[in-house]
C-alpha cells in the first residue's frame, strides 16, 4: 500500500556519508574566517538549517494544496510531517542562530537583523500549527483546516521575509546572492556540501516519519478488521493524523 | 455541486453584509466593546509608558497596537453566532457562491475598524498625542485604510478557521498575529512620519505600497481558500 520504507537505508546511509563528509570539510579543510575566527564555523550548521526548514514549510504547503485539490488524506499526513519537522529543524536555527549572534554581535538577539526577525515571526506562525489542529475533533475537518492553514502559512513565507527585509537595515552576512556571493571557494564548496547533507538529513527523517505513520495505520486497520472495534485501544490525545 | 460563479454572487454578499451590520445596529455587541477596549487600552499606555503625549514613531506603535486589539476582539466574535445559532448550516443549505459569506464578512469587519476608528483616532488625538491630527489627517487615513483592509481579510480568515476548533478564542489571536506582522509592521513605519513632530503630510510611498500588496495578495490567498473552510 505505501512505499515510504523502501529505500530509505540507503538513503540514511547517503545522509550520515555526506554529514560527515560536510563536518571533516568544516573542520579540517574550510579556512578560519579572518575576522570571526572558529565561531564562524557554526555558520555550516546554522544557515543549511535555516534554508531546510524554511523549504520545508513551503513543502508543507505545497503537500497541503494537494490535499485541498485531491482530497486525498494522504497528503495531508505528508503536509503535517513535513511541517513538523521544519519545526524541529526551525528551533535548531534560532539556537545556532542565537549562539553566532551572541559571538559574534555580543547579544543573543539582535532586532535590527530582518532575517533573524523574520525568521521568528514565521516560526511563531508554525508553532500554532498543531495547536490549531489540537482542537480540532472532527478528524476529515482537520486535516481540511489544517491544509488550508498550511497553505497560508507556505505563501507567508516569502511574503514575510520581502516586508521585513525592505523594514529593516542590512546587517545579516548575506551567504548566496544573485551576483554569485562573497564566500571564497573553499567556504562555498564546504557550505554546499553542509546544505546537501542538511537536506537529505530532512527528506530521511521525513520518510522515516511517514513510514513509521503509515505502518501505525496498517496495523491498526489490521487489529480492527481482525479483532473488531474493541479490539483498537482509542487513539490518545495527540494532534498527530493517525 | 458547487458553481465558480453562482449567479448573484454579488447580492448575497449584501444581504449577509447587511445582516450583519442589522445585527449589530440593534444589539450593539462588538463595536461599543472594542471602542472601550481601545479607549481602556490607552489609559494602560499612559501609565505604562509614563508619558503624557507620545509623538512620532511610538505614537504610531501605540495607535498600531490599540487597534490591533480592539480588532481582535471583533475577529474573535465574527463567525460565533453563525456558529451557535446555525448560519452556517443555513447558508450551506442555500444555493449561493461561499465566497460571499467570505467579502460579506470582511465587508462587516471592515465597517466595524472604520466606526471604531472614527472614535478611537481622535480619541487618541486628545488623550496622547503630542502633535496636531491635522495636517497629516488624510495620509492617516488613507494608511488607515489600508490597514482595515490587511485586519478584514485576514481577521476573517483566522476567524473561520478558528470558529470550528475548540479553544477558538485562544486560536484566533495566534494564528492572526504573526500572519498580520507584515501590514502591521508597514502600518507603524507609515504612520511614524506623520504623528512626528513637524512630520510629514504624507505617508512614505514604500509603505503605502506595501500595505497595498500585503491587502491584495492577502484578498486573493482567502479568497481561493475560504471554499475549503465551509465545505461538510
Amino acid at each position: 500500500m505505501t512505499t515510504y520504507g523502501r529505500g530509505l537505508r540507503g538513503l540514511a546511509l547517503a545522509t550520515v556519508a555526506t554529514i560527515t563528509v560536510a563536518f571533516a570539510l568544516v573542520f579540517f579543510y574550510a579556512p578560519l574566517d579572518a575576522d570571526q575566527g572558529f565561531i564562524q564555523k557554526i555558520f555550516y550548521l546554522h544557515v543549511p538549517l535555516a534554508i531546510t526548514a524554511l523549504c520545508g514549510f513551503v513543502f508543507g504547503g505545497l503537500l497541503g494544496a494537494m490535499h485541498l485539490r485531491t482530497g486525498d488524506r494522504r497528503w495531508d499526513i505528508r503536509s503535517y510531517v513535513a511541517i513538523h519537522m521544519a519545526l524541529i529543524f526551525g528551533i535548531g536555527t534560532l539556537i545556532t542562530g542565537g549562539i553566532w549572534a551572541k559571538a559574534s554581535w555580543g547579544h543573543w538577539w539582535v532586532w535590527s537583523d530582518p532575517t533573524l526577525t523574520s525568521f521568528l515571526i514565521v516560526l511563531l506562525l508554525f508553532c500554532t500549527y498543531q495547536p490549531l489542529r489540537f482542537s480540532i475533533e472532527d478528524s476529515e475537518r482537520q486535516a481540511r483546516y489544517a491544509s488550508v492553514f498550511a497553505v497560508i502559512a507556505g505563501a507567508f513565507v516569502p511574503l514575510n521575509f520581502i516586508a521585513v527585509r525592505l523594514a529593516q537595515a542590512y546587517v545579516h552576512p548575506r551567504v548566496l546572492t544573485l551576483t554569485g556571493g562573497n564566500l571564497p571557494g573553499a567556504m562555498r564548496l564546504t557550505f554546499l556540501v553542509s546544505l546537501v547533507g542538511m537536506a537529505l538529513l530532512y527528506v530521511t527523517l521525513w520518510k522515516y516519519e511517514m513510514a513509521a505513520k503509515s505502518t501505525r495505520m496498517q496495523v491498526r486497520a489490521l487489529r480492527r478488521a481482525l479483532l473488531g472495534d474493541d479490539g483498537v485501544a482509542p487513539l490518545k490525545r495527540s494532534a498527530a493524523p493517525s | 455541486m458547487r458553481e465558480e460563479r453562482a449567479p448573484g454572487s454579488w447580492r448575497t454578499t449584501i444581504t449577509v453584509l447587511r445582516k450583519d451590520l442589522l445585527l449589530e445596529l440593534r444589539g450593539l455587541e462588538t463595536v461599543p466593546a472594542m471602542v472601550l477596549f481601545a479607549l481602556a487600552t490607552l489609559v494602560v499606555f499612559h501609565f505604562g509608558l509614563n508619558r503624557d503625549t507620545v509623538d512620532g514613531q511610538l505614537a504610531a506603535g501605540v495607535l498600531t497596537a490599540t487597534l490591533l486589539f480592539a480588532a481582535m476582539l471583533g475577529i474573535n466574535r465574527l463567525f460565533v453566532a453563525e456558529r451557535e445559532q446555525g448560519g452556517f448550516d443555513a447558508f450551506l443549505l442555500a444555493p449561493v457562491d461561499r465566497s460571499a459569506l467570505l467579502v460579506a464578512k470582511a465587508l462587516a469587519l471592515f465597517v466595524f475598524l472604520a466606526v471604531l476608528e472614527v472614535i478611537a483616532v481622535p480619541a487618541f488625538g486628545l488623550l496622547l498625542l503630542g502633535t496636531s491630527l491635522g495636517p497629516p489627517l488624510l495620509g492617516l487615513i488613507a494608511m488607515l485604510l489600508l490597514g482595515d483592509v490587511a485586519l478584514a481579510v485576514i481577521g476573517t480568515l483566522v476567524s473561520a478557521i478558528a470558529v470550528h476548533t475548540r479553544a477558538r478564542d485562544l486560536i484566533g489571536p495566534i494564528i492572526g498575529l504573526p500572519l498580520l506582522m507584515p501590514a502591521l509592521i508597514a502600518l507603524a513605519r507609515g504612520i511614524g512620519p506623520l504623528l512626528a513632530v513637524h512630520g510629514s503630510s504624507w505617508p512614505p510611498a514604500r509603505w503605502v505600497l506595501i500595505l497595498a500588496l500585503y491587502d491584495v495578495v492577502f484578498a486573493l490567498l482567502a479568497y481561493a481558500v475560504f471554499d475549503f473552510l465551509l465545505e461538510d
